[in-house]
C-alpha cells in the first residue's frame, strides 16, 4: 500500500518550480475551516454576539435597567419588539446587554482555565515524575466532582456575583484543561522531531515552548471553544440560582430565573433568554467541531 | 580483546558499551533484564564512516542513541574528542552537540511541522552561537540550502510542502550547520525512494570530502553501506560478531552470521540472481551461538569467537 | 524465463487483462491522477513483477482493481480489468468479495496491522475458508493447521490458537500468505510483501513463495520497489513511474537491454554489492524528483529527470509500444531510442549529456 500514501508524488515540489505564495498553517487551516459551511455559521454567529456584546450601548433601544412602569408584563410590540418585563425592562435590551455577561463569563472563565491549565499540563507532561504525579492527583480528585457542582459550590462559598462565577467557572474547567495538555505534551513529546530538536542541542525550556507549545495549540483551541458553550451554560445556571449575575442587572440565566415565575402570562420573557443561550451554545459548538476538523493535522496527508 | 584502533588518534572510542532494560510483566511480576546492546566496543577515527549493519532490533539505532547521549548507555564510556560524554552535565552535553550531529530515519518525523524550515536549519546558530546577527544568520541558512540542494528561498516554507529527499537534505542542512566533526546517520535513505537514495548518499559522501566529518553509518542496506563505509560492524542481538575493513568484511566474512546476512542480498541481475536462490535453497539455515569476545583474526579484522571460524 | 514466447492469436486468453485502468484521488488541490491508462496481461502460471516507487501506482492500481481503494476519495476514472474473462470493475461489491480472498489472493507490506491483534491465528486463517469455500468449524481448522504446515510454521498444531504477536515478523508474514492461498487462488498479488522484513527473512519468503508456487501453480504480481528481488524470481517485470507503465518485458532482457532511461537508472543507481572500494566511483544519480501528481506534465512523467529526452518528450506522451530491435514481448514508453544513444555516448563521450 506504500504508494496509496500521495504525500510524495502530492507534494513534490521539483526544484525547479515557480514559486507560489508561502503556505504557512495558520493559512492552510483558515482554507480549511472556511470550506466547512457549519464552522462558517457557528463563526459568523459567534463574532455576531460578540459585536453585540462589545457594542451593546449603542445597539440596544433602551437602558437595560430602566424600568418603564407604563409598559409592564408587555407583549412584543414595535416599540418592544421582545416584549418587556416584570418591572418594565425592554426585554430586547436586556438580551443583548446579556450578551456581555454570557459571553464576558464563557470568554473569561475559559481564558483563566486554560492560563492555569496550559503551564500545569505542560509541566506535568513533560517534566514528570513527582511534580507529574502531585498535578495530576489533585486534578483527579477536580474532576472527580461533576463540573457544574463544583462551580455552584465554589461561588456560594465566594459569594453571588459575576465575577466569582466566572471564577468559579474556570476554576472546575480547568482541571480538564491540564489533563488535555499533558496528554498532548505526551504524544507530541514521543515524536521524533523533539528527539531531533533534542539533538541540536535545545534546553527542556525550548524544547517546551518552542517545539511542544505550538502543536498542542490546536487541540487546546478546540477545546477552549467548546469548553466557552459549557461556560455559557454554567453561567446561565448560576445565575439562574442567583450566584452570578445581580439584579437589576442583566444576564440570560437571571432573566429565566425571573421569567418561570410568569410562564404563562409573559412567555417571551422566557422565549428569549432561552433562545440565545441556546444559539450561542450551538455557535461555539459548531465553531468548536469545525476548528477540530480544520486543525487536524493528520487528515492532511 | 577490544579493536582498538591502530595508527590514527580515533575521534570517537566507544567502550563496552551496554544498554539494558528492565521487562516486566504487564500484571507486574518479577522484571528481568531485556540486553538491548551488550559489551559493544569500537572507534571511529577522523573523516572515517563506520558502518553498522543488522537486522531489526539487533541494537543498531539503541547504540546511535547511546553514543549521542540521547538514551545514555547503562554502562560503558563514550569518548569524544577526550571528553566522556556520559560525564558531561546536561549542560556541557548540549554545548558538545555542536560537535555532535544526528540524522534520523524518517525525514517526515524528524522536521517539526508548525516551524518553517528555515527557522529548523537557523536553529542550530540560535542555539551554539546567539551573538549572530540576524543578517548573518539568514546568509547562513541560505548558504546551508544552496549546499544541500535547494532553492534557498525554499526556507520560509513548511515540512509537508516538501517531498521526503527534499526532507532528509532539510534535516542534513541542520546536521552540518555548525560543521560538526560527527554526525551519526540513522537509516537516512530506509525511508526515501530507490531514485532518491543515491542522491543522499552522494551528498553525505560530498559533504565528507569536504568538511572532514565522521559517520557512524547505520543501515540495512548493505549493498550501500559497502558503497559508503571505510570500515563495517556487523551486529547481532546486542553484540558486535564482526569488525573488519569494508573490503574484508564483504570479500572475507568470517562470522557465520555475516556470511549468512551478506549471502541474503538479492542481486540486481537475474541469472546471478537466480543461481543465489537456487543455492540458497539447498544451504540449511544456521543458527549462529553467541560467539563470545572478538578476536583479531587478521589486522583490524575483529570476529566474535575469533579462532573458530578462521578459514 | 518463460516470458520470451511470442503474443501470438493462437495463445488463450489471459488470466487478467487489465485494459487502460485509470484512478484518481480527489484531494483539496485538486484531483491527484494516480493511474493513467495502464494496460498489461498476465497469463496462468505466470510471475510478474511490478517495480516502482511510491507514487508510483504500482500498488493503487492493483487495489483499485479489487474494489480497495477508498471511494471516495479516490475514483477510477476508466478501463475494465478481466479476470477470467469477466470485468472486475463491473462487479458489484459482494461478488467483488468473493474474488478478493477466494480466486485472488493477497499478501499485503505489513503483516502486523494486516491482522487482527485480537483474533487467534487459526480463526484468522479459517475466515476465508468459512466465507469462500464454505467450510464449518472444524473442516476449517483442520485446513488452517495445513496451511500453517504449507508455509513452513514448525509445531503448526500447537501455534493455531496462538495470537499474532506471538509469532515473529517473518512468522507473521507466512501467516499471511497462508491466509493469501487459503482458497488455492490462480492469482496471488504481494504488495511489498517483503519489504518490512529483514534482509535474511525476506531471503526465507522469497524461497518460500517460489516452493509454493512450484507446488500450486498460481500466477504471481510481486510488487516492489527493489529491483533485486524481481531479478531472481519475476517472469516478467513491469516497470511503473508516475501512475504509467514505462517498460515492460521479460526479466533478463530488462536487465540486460533495458530501453527506458528511468529503468537505466535506477539499474545504474544500485552500488555493487562486489565492487571494492578501490573501484569505487561516485553513484550514479537520477536527478529531481518525481512529478506533482495533481498537475502532471503533458509528455513523458520521466522528462524532466531525464537527460536523454528529447523535445516530443515533454510534449506527447508516448505509447507503450514493442522497442524497435529487442526481444519480443519488450515493451516500451519512450520516444527516444536508448540504445543508440548509449552508443553514441561510448563512442564520443561527453558529446551527449
Amino acid at each position: 500500500m506504500s504508494d496509496l500514501g500521495l504525500t510524495e508524488s502530492g507534494v513534490g515540489l521539483p526544484a525547479a518550480a515557480p514559486l507560489r505564495v508561502e503556505r504557512g498553517p495558520v493559512r492552510d487551516f483558515w482554507g480549511r475551516l472556511t470550506a466547512r459551511p457549519t464552522a462558517m455559521i457557528g463563526l459568523v454567529i459567534v463574532v455576531a454576539l460578540l459585536v453585540m456584546a462589545v457594542f451593546a450601548d449603542w445597539i440596544a433601544p433602551y437602558d437595560p435597567i430602566a424600568t418603564d412602569w407604563g409598559a409592564i408584563r408587555a407583549a412584543p410590540s414595535l416599540a418592544h419588539p421582545f416584549g418587556t418585563d416584570e418591572v418594565g425592562h425592554d426585554v430586547l435590551s436586556r438580551i443583548v446587554f446579556g450578551a456581555r455577561a454570557s459571553l464576558g463569563a464563557g470568554l473569561t472563565s475559559v481564558a483563566l482555565a486554560v492560563a492555569l491549565g496550559l503551564p500545569f499540563g505542560l509541566i506535568a507532561g513533560y517534566a514528570g515524575g513527582v511534580l507529574d504525579m502531585l498535578i495530576m492527583r489533585l486534578t483527579d480528585a477536580l474532576l472527580a466532582i461533576p463540573f457544574l457542582i463544583l462551580a455552584i459550590a465554589l461561588a456560594a462559598f465566594l459569594g453571588p456575583s459575576l465575577t466569582n462565577a466566572m471564577v468559579a467557572i474556570g476554576l472546575s474547567a480547568t482541571s480538564t484543561f491540564v489533563r488535555l495538555t499533558r496528554a498532548q505534551v505526551q504524544a507530541v513529546a514521543a515524536e521524533e522531531f523533539i528527539e531531533a530538536a533534542r539533538a541540536v542541542g535545545n534546553p527542556p525550556w525550548r524544547i517546551a515552548l518552542r517545539h511542544i507549545l505550538p502543536n498542542i495549540v490546536p487541540a487546546i483551541l478546540v477545546q477552549a471553544t467548546l469548553t466557552i458553550a459549557a461556560a455559557i451554560i454554567a453561567e446561565a445556571s448560576l445565575s439562574f440560582l442567583g450566584l452570578g449575575q445581580q439584579p437589576p442587572d442583566p444576564s440570560w440565566g437571571s432573566m429565566l430565573n425571573v421569567a418561570k415565575n410568569f410562564l404563562e402570562q409573559a412567555p417571551w420573557m422566557a422565549i428569549w433568554p432561552g433562545a440565545s443561550i441556546f444559539v450561542a451554545v450551538l455557535a461555539f459548538n459548531l465553531l468548536g467541531d469545525g476548528l477540530r476538523d480544520a486543525l487536524d493535522p493528520r487528515q492532511r496527508t | 580483546m577490544s579493536p582498538a584502533t591502530p595508527g590514527s588518534y580515533p575521534l570517537l572510542s566507544v567502550r563496552n558499551l551496554s544498554k539494558h532494560y528492565p521487562l516486566r510483566h504487564w500484571w507486574g511480576g518479577q522484571g528481568s533484564l531485556f540486553r538491548a546492546v551488550e559489551d559493544v566496543s569500537f572507534d571511529i577515527r577522523p573523516g572515517e564512516t563506520l558502518g553498522l549493519v543488522g537486522e531489526s532490533g539487533s541494537g543498531k539505532s539503541t547504540i546511535g542513541r547511546a553514543v549521542t547521549m540521547l538514551n545514555p548507555p547503562t554502562s560503558g564510556t563514550v569518548a569524544f574528542e577526550g571528553a566522556d560524554l556520559a560525564k558531561l552535565s546536561p549542560r556541557e552535553m548540549r554545548r558538545m552537540r555542536a560537535r555532535i550531529q544526528m540524522v534520523f530515519q524518517d525525514p517526515y518525523g524528524a522536521l517539526n511541522p508548525r516551524m518553517s524550515v528555515g527557522d529548523y536549519v537557523a536553529e542550530p546558530f540560535r542555539l551554539h552561537r546567539p551573538g549572530l546577527a540576524r543578517a548573518e544568520r539568514r546568509d547562513e541558512v541560505e548558504g546551508l540550502f544552496a549546499r544541500v540542494g535547494l532553492d534557498p528561498r525554499f526556507a520560509r516554507r513548511y515540512p509537508h510542502q516538501f517531498s521526503g529527499g527534499q526532507r532528509q537534505r532539510i534535516c542534513i542542512a541542520r546536521a552540518i550547520a555548525l560543521k560538526p566533526s560527527f554526525i551519526v546517520a540513522d537509516e537516512p535513505i530506509a525511508a526515501l525512494d530507490v531514485s532518491i537514495q543515491a542522491q543522499v548518499v552522494n551528498l553525505l559522501q560530498d559533504l565528507q570530502d569536504e568538511l572532514g566529518v565522521s559517520y557512524l553509518f547505520i543501515s540495512h542496506d548493505l549493498r550501500m553501506v559497502r558503497y559508503l563505509c571505510q570500515r563495517v560492524a556487523v551486529l547481532w542481538r546486542g553484540r558486535i560478531v564482526e569488525l573488519a575493513d569494508v573490503d574484508a568484511l564483504y570479500d572475507d566474512p568470517r562470522h557465520p552470521y555475516t556470511r549468512r546476512l551478506l549471502g541474503a542480498v538479492p542481486v540486481p541481475n537475474p541469472v546471478e540472481e537466480r543461481a543465489r536462490l537456487a543455492a540458497a535453497a539447498l544451504m540449511p539455515p544456521t543458527h549462529p551461538d553467541e560467539g563470545g569476545a572478538l578476536v583479531e583474526v587478521a589486522p583490524g579484522h575483529w570476529v566474535a569467537g575469533g579462532v573458530e571460524f578462521q578459514t | 524465463m518463460s516470458g520470451s514466447e511470442s503474443m501470438v492469436g493462437s495463445e488463450p486468453a489471459p488470466l487478467l487483462d487489465v485494459r487502460d485502468l485509470g484512478v484518481a484521488f480527489d484531494s483539496e488541490g485538486g484531483a491527484v491522477h494516480a493511474v493513467n491508462g495502464v494496460s498489461y496481461t498476465l497469463r496462468e502460471g505466470e510471475t510478474l513483477g511490478i517495480v516502482g516507487e511510491s507514487g508510483s501506482g504500482k500498488s493503487v492500481h492493483v487495489l483499485a482493481m479489487l474494489g480497495l481503494i477508498p471511494r471516495p476519495p479516490g475514483r477510477i476514472t476508466g478501463g475494465q480489468v478481466l479476470f477470467e474473462g469477466r470485468d472486475l470493475l463491473a462487479f458489484p461489491e459482494r461478488e467483488l468479495r468473493k474474488v478478493r480472498g477466494g480466486r485472488i489472493g493477497f499478501v499485503f507490506q505489513d503483516p502486523m496491522s494486516s491482522l487482527n491483534p485480537g483474533m487467534t491465528v487459526a480463526a484468522q486463517i479459517a475466515e476465508p475458508l468459512r466465507i469462500h469455500l464454505g467450510l464449518d468449524g472444524r473442516a476449517a481448522r483442520l485446513r488452517a493447521r495445513e496451511l500453517l504446515d504449507l508455509v513452513r510454521i514448525p509445531d503448526a498444531a500447537a501455534r493455531l490458537d496462538q495470537y499474532p504477536h506471538e509469532f515473529s515478523g517473518g512468522q507473521r508474514q507466512r501467516v499471511m500468505i497462508a491466509m493469501g492461498l487459503s482458497c488455492r487462488p490462480k492469482l496471488l498479488i504481494a504488495d511489498e510483501a517483503t519489504t518490512a522484513l529483514d534482509v535474511t527473512v525476506q531471503a526465507e519468503i522469497i524461497a518460500l513463495v517460489q516452493d509454493l508456487k512450484r507446488e500450486i501453480g498460481m500466477a504471481i504480481i510481486w510488487i516492489t520497489h527493489d529491483l533485486g528481488v524481481v531479478a531472481g524470481i519475476a517472469d516478467t517485470v513491469q516497470v511503473m513511474y508516475a501512475g504509467r507503465i514505462l517498460e515492460r518485458g521479460p526479466v533478463d532482457d530488462i536487465f540486460a537491454d533495458p530501453r527506458s532511461a528511468y529503468t537505466l537508472g535506477l539499474l545504474r543507481s544500485l552500488p555493487d554489492l562486489s565492487r571494492g572500494r578501490a573501484g569505487r566511483k561516485r553513484l550514479h544519480q537520477i536527478e529531481g524528483a518525481p512529478p506533482d501528481m495533481r498537475d502532471p506534465p503533458p509528455g513523458d512523467p520521466f522528462a524532466a529527470r531525464n537527460v536523454y529526452a528529447t523535445p516530443r518528450c515533454r510534449l506527447e506522451p508516448p505509447p507503450l509500444a514493442q522497442a524497435s530491435s529487442a526481444a519480443p514481448g519488450h515493451l516500451v514508453a519512450a520516444w527516444y531510442d536508448l540504445p543508440a544513444l548509449l552508443a553514441a555516448e561510448r563512442a564520443a563521450p561527453g558529446a551527449v549529456p
